[in-house]
């Protein structure tokens, strides 16, 4: 291409030529000025090829100006700011830009993957499909070709490449809500907007621009005696003015939610070299409108015909855009090939900024009489009824070649003009931007004159204003706006307060094309592309209804058509119209396939916003600190942290925890359970509420007591265990596991307000307001009997299960005698500001008794040795006859679950049973291993079942587990096997009882 | 028909590509076929298929209310896996796996099978013990299944966050090498092209408005193209199940239909090199063979017949995404869509003879659907030609929720949602 | 989709969380039919269009509201507060 920048002062509306700005593109240094895009910025420099198409590798030049962009697709930035695929016509210059080309190596003139081109016809649609099968002669019959051949596919496709390492910057979200949210800053936008604001509404307006104004950016017309630029400029100063109106520049609105949520995204940086310090680099807004009016314009499309990809080939309105607007014009001899009379009005205007337009075919049979004036105005040869049918030129456009087009066959006749350009402006026509309407699902109307699709009925409580709405023209575009904006106002019991739309003066000019998309020539020779970015030809779509992919969707997938990151703005309608052309019917018969959000490919780091680098919180309990201080693993549990082992120097975690479960077994240890779930549960009918909930009875607990219990879902199965204490007549303090705190807290909430609202019971979550300090050890009672006031701890007073109040060194405690570790042991709870100062006390306290902290590791040994369940084995499939607690299921109350509990599949021979496990050779049992009978490695057989949780006993000074055995019960006794597969472990284990250590609970009584 | 092979590819290249024809003809309704099968996605398809091809019966209709593999066969994030814990499954999607391996050759279509494998990351010792076991039941019923620990899991995955800072560190993963994917759209139209040659009759924009009855007996549909009367009529309607069950009079069934979302990032070159799934959360992302990155998360969590859903789940899924890879926050969203899903009671579904004399029902595929299509298709084809199940589809029968039963995989309990 | 919370007023759907089916009448606790049993547990009518559901608002009131929600175009009809203050439970009275 041999774009260059225009030295008339008047031009060029966008940037600012006295400040320059230098970047680098593929190594290349170019300067360009404030306000260019990095496409304006290529063009001026003389930049033609940009980048490689995806599938043939043809050299591609700037096709748009927009973000229909299909072919200039750049790798912006470097190392962690590296972003792929970003359009050149949406990037703005800054000083210091660095982009270069991709899909292309190495270099976008020389590309060595252009083999691709050679093999032409047999990479057409749908090619993957018929072959890479390979040969039928495997015995097995698989499809190992492929396997081979994809990873070389899978390298040649793809375009930029992902940077590997962290993205650096940081995104934001915002809720935001108004009356009338306004979708696109053009006339269309503008006017609408402040139709808005002067009525009082709330407003807030989106444009993806860095200035307002769209189509007014340097336009001429009159409106209201001003002219078009002015009078925009002039528009958004009064807009800025209103108190109630928010202006979002930058801002693309990408989709369309329920209830009028639409997601739009502001570049806040990208047009910096970086985010300034704590900026973010993009932010999230999330808007609530009680009406929106959608003014997003529309796309130019081009024409069809054979090398209609080459480098210097643009879309007409794109070069009126850069002339104006950048002070650019693309080529140095033009020509222009429309179906309708748009273009001319670009062509005048680029005309107007000192284009050379030599040649405008057109390849409609007439044209008006004004239209004939203005090609003659500007002095271009105009050559009617006329295609191009063919172009030439190295890399990029050289000439073209034109012959007679028929109307009826849709052919060009053999070229009788060859004319030298190195710019052709193509103009197919407008297809309105009708994405956001369409996400939603308003099916999508056929308009017979602007062979364009308009927005269907609205579903959601939208207003289309201007080319959006199919309302060209700039009085049009007006009054539609304002007739948008009175409705919407209406919609929301806002009067509006001006009616009129302002005064235009200015050319109104046709949209309507000619039904014409694609000029085919008698021989079929070069690709006429129809999706530029995929390499999608008309071929492509014939080939498609050949084989009977006539449907829409079935085009899109086939050929991909529409699916490249452009995602068919410019190409879909001609495809569609290609095929419709193919099955003899009408476009509107062949329909369009439902544009899905977003519009614009958008940044993922943006959609997460804050989340980005903080997935989630960290919950932490109130003794977090002295965990850490004190030297714990931490682990994480869900989205608590909990110690695993305090680990001593030297001691690694298997030592850590024995030793810790020792300590407690001989002594007394402490250990955090802050983390349990915890639920206040009061009222009159607190009592039988839980008797419902649990399935063994409630409805006897004395106050002063605490029961374990078990809850079953309503089809019969473990929900969670836990105890829950009786502080008074109707007031209960139930715990939940660690993990099922929430579930259990909505199970409650759920029972209580839609099954038995009428019992009297609320229930408020304590998690977090509760300390929890678990004490275990033979020497726990005399630790607490050092410290605690206010209650008797012998044993006869404080029996166990027993719960009571007392103090310990001023702070007020709850202290329930439970025992999770088998061990006598208690649960002391505070208020949580003070389980730190609790913790210090019991430490302190347990000096004497050489009290020992320990972590979940410990815990969980303790437990395993006594026979106790918890999260492994309540694993959402086993029921309590499975876990020996089949006591523990009334048969003399209902519960949840009480039905479906007794169903025979729950209770059946075969079903996997809690057993204990004792390795017989010495070696360790690893969790999740499963449990066989063979004793061969490599002949394991089939899984009788497996261990849940295992560990080190220190008491029985082996390793063991708990298991979920087949008919475990009456296997006690046998020798099986343990084996891991996954791990390369397999080893030798009898089957024993559950509870391994002080089966008859002497110790937790005594 | 011509058989498709590189060689008719080049052919073709050198005349235009003029030689190919309809990968499956477009016929008319006859009156009546041995069996309808009322629905024309993925298993669906595969269900005439094998009929056809391995029990000999050709007489068959398929009736699809859209355009073939509308539904969501061409929605889905194309994962193929057996990465199962419990026998019923394992056993079934091992059938699978087994069929996926051959299919490009037995349909001479080239569905793109593509074992790239499937990775599960845990994050916690507990969730490497899970992993174990889950790998483990897959090793002792004949499956591949490797526990990889952080370096390797870092190793074949440059873009992961393994570092000790983030948020879940990752401990380590349980790799399927055998899984991955396949192209969800060449499975529809390859099983459509095989069963069309076997003269299936594929009766596209054919809307099933009510089902024929003798007696209790089905026997045949009311179709917006006319009666077709069948002696069997198989249902695989996915998401569309309570809709067309209801039509025959059965209100009731253990299904609710949600939304699952699925995005494209852009397309870039190789970077995820196999199938990767989150393990705080629900997230599972792979790279298709054009180079987008396929990606998906959670239900949006409510009943809806709607093919889109909200914002909410959008944020969640682009937080787990970027907090799994750091890296790709940069990268883009090219586009979102949603498949309307028949979320089960357990989480598993149901191939099965019945509810009513003359229908079989073939349904409750939640998100997984994809994977099974030429297993559900093998055995609901078994079902409908032998009048009762086949021993590996056996477990999957409608009563199992009324028997206690359920084939709940994680232990969700009978809501359909948490599955 | 936007819920009126009957409490709280109109909030986004992201602070609630989705309890299915709102028709489910839990059978008796006196009532030990299995079938009763396993119909409440198991059997949806999943139905194509209008749908009583439970949505909880969890992160706001707590509260239990009955919503009436098209499945085919997510319009929420009308949300009707569940529970002990629920309006009908008052009428009742």
């Amino acid at each position: 291409m041999s774009g260059y920048r225009i030295s008339s002062p008047d031009t060029g509306v966008r940037i600012d030529p006295t400040k320059l700005l230098n970047f680098s593109f593929n190594g290349r240094t170019y300067s360009g000025f404030e306000g260019d895009t990095l496409a304006s910025a290529l063009l001026a420099n003389g930049v033609g090829v940009l980048g490689r198409s995806f599938k043939y590798h043809r050299p591609r030049g700037l096709f748009s100006a927009g973000l229909e962009e299909p072919n200039a697709l750049v790798t912006l930035r470097q190392g962690r700011r590296s972003e792929p695929n970003i359009k050149a016509t949406e990037i703005e210059l800054y000083d210091g830009l660095i982009a270069k080309s991709q899909n292309c190596w190495p270099s976008p003139k020389f590309d060595l993957m252009a083999i691709n081109q050679l093999a032409g016809n047999a990479l057409s649609a749908g090619f993957y499909y018929k072959t890479f099968m390979g040969p039928n002669v495997f015995f097995n019959k698989t499809t190992e070709v492929w396997w081979q051949f994809e990873k070389i596919i899978r390298r040649a496709a793809g375009l930029g490449k992902a940077s590997l390492e962290a993205d650096p910057d940081i995104y934001e979200r915002m809720h935001a809500w108004c009356d009338v949210l306004v979708v696109g800053g053009g006339p269309a936008g503008l006017i609408a907007g402040e139709r808005a604001a002067e009525a009082g509404a709330k407003v807030i307006l989106c444009e993806q621009m860095a200035e307002t104004g769209g189509s007014l950016v340097g336009s001429k017309d009159l409106i209201d005696g001003m002219e078009g630029d002015e009078w925009a400029k002039a528009c958004i100063e009064r807009l800025k003015d209103h108190e109630n109106v928010r202006i979002l520049t930058r801002t693309t609105v990408q989709s369309y939610y329920d209830d009028n949520l639409l997601h739009a995204i502001e570049r806040v940086a990208d047009h910096k070299i970086k985010p300034d310090a704590f900026e973010p680099r993009q932010r999230s807004w999330k808007i609530r409108a009680k009406s929106v009016i959608i003014a997003t314009g529309a796309f130019e499309r081009p024409l069809v015909f054979s090398g209609n990809d080459r480098p210097g080939i643009m879309l007409a309105d794109a070069a009126r855009r850069y002339a104006v607007e950048y002070g650019v014009l693309p080529g140095k001899l033009i020509s222009i090939f429309t179906n309708n009379d748009t273009a001319y009005h670009a062509a005048r205007t680029m005309a107007d900024c000192g284009a050379n337009i030599k040649t405008i075919i057109d390849v409609r049979q007439q044209v008006s009489g004004e239209i004939r004036a203005i090609a003659a105005s500007i002095g271009a040869e105009l050559l009617v009824g006329d295609a191009v049918s063919r172009t030439s030129g190295l890399q990029k456009i050289s000439a073209i070649h034109v012959g007679h087009f028929n109307a009826d066959s849709k052919l060009v006749a053999p070229s009788t003009h060859r004319i030298e350009t190195d710019c052709l402006l193509v103009s197919g026509g407008w297809s309105p931007a009708i994405h956001l309407t369409s996400q939603f699902g308003g099916t999508p109307i056929w308009d017979e004159g602007l062979q364009a699709f308009l927005p269907g009925k609205a579903l959601q409580n939208w207003y289309g204003a201007g080319a959006m709405a199919g309302k060209f023209g700039l009085a049009n575009t007006l009054l539609s706006a304002t007739d948008a904006a009175k409705s919407a106002l209406k919609s929301i019991g806002i009067k509006p307060k001006k009616l009129k739309p302002p005064i235009v003066n200015s050319e109104e000019i046709s949209v309507q094309p000619a039904a014409v998309y694609e000029i085919r020539r008698a021989i079929k020779k070069g690709k006429s592309f129809v999706d530029l970015q995929h390499d999608v030809t008309s071929e492509d779509v014939r080939l498609a209804h050949r084989e009977g992919f006539i449907s829409v969707e079935h085009l899109k997938r086939y050929t991909t058509l529409g699916m490249a990151t452009d995602q068919g703005k410019t190409s879909n309608v001609t495809g569609l119209a290609i095929m419709a052309e193919a099955r003899g019917e009408a476009i509107e018969d062949v329909g369009t396939t439902r544009f899905r959000p977003p519009f614009t490919p958008v940044t993922l780091g943006a959609i997460a916003g804050e989340n980005y680098g903080h997935l989630k919180p960290y919950r932490l309990s109130p003794m977090n600190d002295w965990h850490i201080a004190r030297g714990a693993n931490m682990y994480a549990n869900g989205l608590w942290m909990r110690p695993e082992t305090y680990n001593q120097s030297g001691e690694t975690v298997e030592q850590a925890y024995i030793r810790e479960a020792g300590a407690v077994r001989k002594s007394v240890g402490l250990v955090d359970v802050s983390t349990l779930g915890k639920i206040d549960v009061q009222g009159p009918d607190a009592g039988e509420f839980l008797n419902r909930i649990y399935s063994n009875g409630f409805a006897k607990l004395p106050i002063g007591k605490a029961r374990y219990g078990l809850m079953l879902r309503e089809d019969g199965f473990l929900f969670d265990d836990g105890t829950t204490w009786r502080l008074d007549e109707n007031h209960y303090l139930m715990t939940t596991t660690t993990a099922k705190a929430g579930p259990v807290m909505e199970h409650m909430e759920y029972h209580l307000d839609v099954v038995w609202p009428e019992l009297k019971v609320s229930l408020v979550s304590v998690t977090d307001q509760w300390a929890g300090i678990a004490l275990a050890g033979p020497n726990s009672r005399k630790v607490l009997e050092a410290c605690v006031s206010g209650t008797d701890m012998s044993d006869k007073a404080f029996p166990f299960m027993g719960v009571r109040d007392g103090e310990i060194t001023d702070i007020p405690i709850k202290i329930a005698r439970l025992s999770f570790s088998g061990e006598m042991a208690f649960e002391v709870f505070c208020g949580a500001m003070h389980g730190q100062a609790l913790w210090d006390a019991l430490m302190d306290a347990g000096k004497a008794f050489d009290i020992t902290p320990y972590g979940l590791e410990a815990l969980s040994t303790l437990r395993i040795e006594k026979g106790h369940v918890a999260g492994p084995e309540l694993n959402g499939r086993t029921n309590a006859n499975d876990l020996g607690l089949g006591g523990m299921v009334s048969t003399k109350k209902p519960f949840i679950g009480s039905v479906l509990v007794h169903r025979e599949a729950l209770n059946e021979t075969g079903r996997k049973q809690l057993v204990g496990l004792r390795s017989l050779d010495g070696q360790k049992i690893l969790g999740g291993s499963h449990i066989v009978a063979s004793a061969d490695q490599a002949q394991p057989g089939e899984s009788l079942g497996h261990t849940t949780s295992a560990c080190f006993s220190p008491e029985l000074n082996c390793y063991i587990s708990l298991g979920l055995l087949k008919d475990g019960r009456a296997r006690i006794g046998e020798k099986l096997h343990v084996t891991s597969p996954v791990r390369g472990t397999h080893g030798a284990v009898e089957v024993v009882s559950p509870h391994m250590v002080d089966p008859d609970g002497r110790r937790m009584h005594g | 028909m011509t058989r498709y092979s590189a060689f008719e590819v080049i052919k073709n290249a050198f005349t235009g590509n003029k030689g190919w024809q309809p990968a499956w003809r477009k016929p008319e309704p006859k009156k009546s076929y041995d069996v309808i099968i009322v629905g024309g996605g993925g298993h669906g398809l595969s269900t005439a298929y094998y009929l056809a091809s391995v029990h000999k019966i050709t007489n068959v209709a398929i009736v699809e209310k859209g355009w073939l593999g509308s539904g969501n066969i061409g929605r889905n994030t194309t994962i193929v896996r057996s990465n199962y814990l419990l026998p019923e499954n394992t056993r079934f999607y091992e059938k699978s796996m087994q069929l996926w391996r051959t299919l490009s050759h037995e349909l001479n279509y080239n569905v793109m099978f593509s074992p790239r494998g499937v990775l599960n990351l845990a994050h916690t010792p507990g969730q490497m013990d899970l992993f174990a076991e889950r790998g483990n039941a897959m090793r002792l019923m004949g499956g591949d299944a490797e526990l990889l620990d952080r370096d390797q899991v870092a190793r074949a995955n440059p873009g992961l966050d393994v570092s000790g800072n983030a948020r879940f560190p990752i401990e380590g993963g349980l790799l399927q090498p055998s899984a991955g994917s396949a192209r969800h759209d060449a499975v529809a139209w390859g099983f459509a092209r095989g069963a069309d040659l076997l003269g299936v009759d594929i009766l596209e924009n054919c809307e099933v408005k009510g089902f024929l009855r003798e007696g209790d007996n089905i026997v045949g549909v009311e179709t917006n193209r006319g009666e077709i009367r069948a002696e069997k009529t198989g249902i695989a309607v996915a998401g569309s199940t309570s809709r067309v069950m209801r039509l025959a009079g059965i209100k009731n069934l253990p299904i609710e239909s949600h939304v699952l979302q699925a995005f494209v990032s852009e397309s870039l070159k190789p970077v995820i090199p196999n199938v990767v799934t989150f393990g705080n959360g629900h997230l599972y992302a792979s790279q298709s063979d054009k180079g987008g990155l396929v990606f998906g998360g959670s239900l949006d969590g409510y009943n809806t017949y709607a093919q889109r859903g909200n914002l909410p789940l959008v944020e969640e899924v682009m937080s787990e995404f970027t907090a799994m890879y750091p890296a790709f926050a940069r990268l883009r969203l090219l586009r979102s869509w949603g498949g309307v899903v028949d979320m089960s009671m357990d989480g598993s579904p149901i191939i099965t003879k019945g509810p009513l004399p003359g229908m079989y029902l073939n349904a409750g595929w939640c998100y997984g659907g994809f994977k099974a299509t030429p297993a559900s298709g093998w055995c609901f084809a078994h079902t409908i030609a032998n009048d009762a199940p086949h021993e590996i589809n056996a477990p999957f029968s409608l009563e199992r929720y009324k028997q206690g039963r359920p084939i709940d995989e994680l232990g969700a309990g009978p809501t359909p949602g948490y599955h | 989709m936007l819920i009126d919370c009957p409490w709280c007023g109109p909030r986004s759907v992201e602070e609630f969380s989705y309890r299915g089916d709102g028709t489910l009448k839990r059978p008796a606790l006196s009532d030990n039919s299995m079938n009763a049993a396993s119909a409440y547990v198991y059997n949806r009518e999943n139905p194509a269009g209008d749908h009583m559901e439970i949505w909880h608002h969890g992160n706001g009131c707590r509260s239990h509201i009955l919503v009436k929600r098209n499945t085919l175009t997510h319009k929420i009809l009308s949300c009707e507060l569940l529970g002990p203050y629920s309006p009908k439970r008052k009428k009742k009275k």
